[in-house]
C-alpha cells in the first residue's frame, strides 16, 4: 500500500514542475489538429483492459453509449452507438475525444476524462483528480480503434 | 487577448445550446415514465409503503411536544381541513426571515416557535412523516409556486444552478432534465425531474425520502459536492423545481423505482 502512494506522490511533483498551471498530476500531451496523436503513457494500451474499462459503471461510458456488448443489459442512448468509431475516427482522434471532448464541440455533455481544470464544485472524493488515469485512457484507445464496424 | 475573446464566445454559444424550459404542455410527471407494477402500487393506498409514514404523521400531529406542551392539532386542529392546498405553495417566502422555507423547514419553525421543541433532522423518521401527512392533504391539487414576486429572485437562483455546469463529470441538471428526459441513462428512463411527489417511497432506497435527498443523490451523481441539507442552495433549487411544475398536480406519497 505504502509504496505505490509514495511513487504515485513523486510523480504527481515531477509532472508538477513541468505541466501547464492548474493541470498539476497530469501527464503533458499535445493536441495537433483535432488529434492528440501520441500515446499519453508512451506506450500502447491493452484493448482487453479497455473493453472491460469501457463497461464498467464507473468508468461512465455506458451511462450514455451504448455498443457492442450483448452481455450489457444496462446501456444508454444520450451518444451514439460505440461500434464502428475506429472506422470513423483515428486513433489520435479517439484520444483527444477522450480527453476532452469538449475540443470538438464546447456544448458537447459528453465529460473530459483526462481534465482537472475549468470544472466548478467537484466533490471532494474527485477534487483534482482526472476521471480516468493516462493508462485507462490509453487500453480504453487500444480498444475502440479494433471497433471497425 | 484573442485566445480570451475566443473562450467567452465559446462560452456564451454553450450558454445559447442549452434548451429552454419545458412548456406547460409537455411537462410530464416520474410517474409517468414508471412501470405497471409501481403505477399500481402509487395508485393503491394499501400497496404503497409511503401511507406507513403519513399515518404516522398523522399520529405525530396529535402528540405534544416541547416545552410548550402543544401539538401541531392544537394550533391548527383538522389538518384535512388546514393544510389542504398548503404543501402546492411550498416553498414560499417568509417575510419574518427575509428568505424562503421549504416545508420542512416550516415544520421546523413551528417545532421551535410554537411548540419549544428542538427541530427535527432531515430524513428523521418524524420529519418524513410530518411532511408526508402534511403534503398528503394537498394530494391532486396543481403546485401554485412561482407567483410571488418576493420568491422570484430565489427561484432565479435556483434556476441558475440548475443550468450551470458542475462536478468532475461537469453537467449541469438541465443537461438531462431539459435536454434529454425523452432518453435513457444506463437503460433506466430520465425524466423531467419534477418534484410533484415528495416526500415519496423509492425502491432503491427502500425508504420515504425527502426532495433535498433527491436532489443531493443527483448532484452526488455528478460527483460535485453536495450541499448540507436545509441550505440555501437545496431549498433555491426546489423553489426552482416547484415553479418549473407550476399547474402539476401533487402526489405525496408518490413511489418511484
Ligand atoms: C454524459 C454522456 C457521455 C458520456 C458519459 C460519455 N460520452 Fe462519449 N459521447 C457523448 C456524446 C453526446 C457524443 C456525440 C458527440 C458529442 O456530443 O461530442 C459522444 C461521442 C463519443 C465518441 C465518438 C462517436 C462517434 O462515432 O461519433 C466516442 C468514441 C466516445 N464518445 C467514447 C466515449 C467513451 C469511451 C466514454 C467513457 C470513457 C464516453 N464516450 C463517455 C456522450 C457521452
Ligand atoms: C446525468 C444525468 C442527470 C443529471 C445531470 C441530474 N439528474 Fe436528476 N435524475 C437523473 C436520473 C437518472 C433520475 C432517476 C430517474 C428519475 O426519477 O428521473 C433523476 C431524478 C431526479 C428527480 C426525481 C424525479 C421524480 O420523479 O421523483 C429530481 C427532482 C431531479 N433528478 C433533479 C435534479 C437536479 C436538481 C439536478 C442537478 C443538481 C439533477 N437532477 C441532475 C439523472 C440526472
Amino acid at each position: 500500500m505504502a509504496r505505490p502512494v509514495l511513487i504515485a506522490l513523486l510523480a504527481t511533483a515531477a509532472f508538477a514542475a513541468c505541466g501547464p498551471a492548474g493541470a498539476e498530476g497530469l501527464l503533458p500531451y499535445t493536441v495537433a489538429g483535432d488529434a492528440v496523436p501520441d500515446s499519453l503513457t508512451g506506450t500502447k494500451g491493452d484493448a482487453t483492459r479497455g473493453r472491460a474499462l469501457i463497461v464498467e459503471r464507473s468508468s461512465t461510458c455506458i451511462l450514455c453509449h451504448s455498443g457492442p456488448f450483448p452481455e450489457q443489459a444496462f446501456q444508454g442512448d444520450l451518444a451514439p452507438n460505440l461500434s464502428g468509431s475506429g472506422s470513423r475516427w483515428s486513433e489520435g482522434q479517439l484520444r483527444l475525444r477522450l480527453v476532452d471532448a469538449s475540443h470538438f464541440d464546447p456544448a458537447t455533455i459528453m465529460p473530459s476524462y483526462y481534465r482537472i481544470d475549468g470544472l466548478t464544485r467537484v466533490g471532494n472524493a474527485w477534487r483534482d483528480k482526472p476521471i480516468l488515469s493516462a493508462e485507462q485512457i490509453e487500453d480504453i484507445v487500444a480498444y475502440l480503434v479494433t471497433l471497425r464496424d | 487577448m484573442k485566445f480570451v475573446g475566443c473562450i467567452a464566445i465559446l462560452a456564451a454559444l454553450a450558454g445559447t445550446a442549452l434548451a429552454t424550459e419545458i412548456p406547460q404542455a409537455d411537462r410530464r410527471s416520474g410517474y409517468s415514465f414508471m412501470g405497471p407494477d409501481s403505477r399500481a402500487m402509487q395508485d393503491d393506498d394499501t400497496s404503497n409503503p409511503g401511507m406507513l409514514w403519513v399515518l404516522d404523521g398523522e399520529t405525530l400531529w396529535k402528540r405534544k411536544a416541547g416545552t410548550a406542551g402543544k401539538a401541531c392539532g392544537d394550533c391548527h386542529s383538522d389538518a384535512r381541513v388546514s393544510m389542504k392546498g398548503v404543501a402546492a405553495r411550498y416553498p414560499t417566502f417568509d417575510k419574518a426571515l427575509g428568505k424562503p422555507v421549504d416545508l420542512e423547514g416550516r415544520i421546523n419553525l413551528c417545532r421551535s416557535n410554537h411548540q419549544q421543541a428542538p427541530p427535527l433532522a432531515y430524513e428523521s423518521r418524524e420529519l418524513l412523516a410530518l411532511t408526508a401527512y402534511v403534503a398528503q392533504q394537498s394530494r391532486g391539487m396543481p403546485i401554485e409556486v412561482g407567483n410571488d414576486p418576493d420568491l422570484a429572485p430565489f427561484v432565479a437562483k435556483g434556476h441558475e444552478l440548475f443550468t450551470r455546469r458542475q462536478g468532475q463529470l461537469n453537467l449541469a441538471c438541465a443537461n438531462c432534465h431539459d435536454d434529454n428526459w425523452d432518453r435513457k441513462l444506463a437503460g433506466a428512463p430520465i425524466t423531467q425531474g419534477q418534484p410533484t411527489g415528495y416526500p415519496l417511497y423509492r425502491l432503491e432506497w427502500q425508504s420515504l425520502g425527502s426532495l433535498q435527498r433527491r436532489l443531493r443523490a443527483c448532484i452526488t451523481g455528478i460527483r460535485a459536492q453536495a450541499y448540507e441539507y436545509g441550505s440555501p442552495e437545496l431549498v433555491e433549487l426546489e423553489a426552482y423545481l416547484m415553479s418549473r411544475a407550476r399547474g402539476m398536480k401533487l402526489e405525496t406519497p408518490a413511489v418511484r423505482p
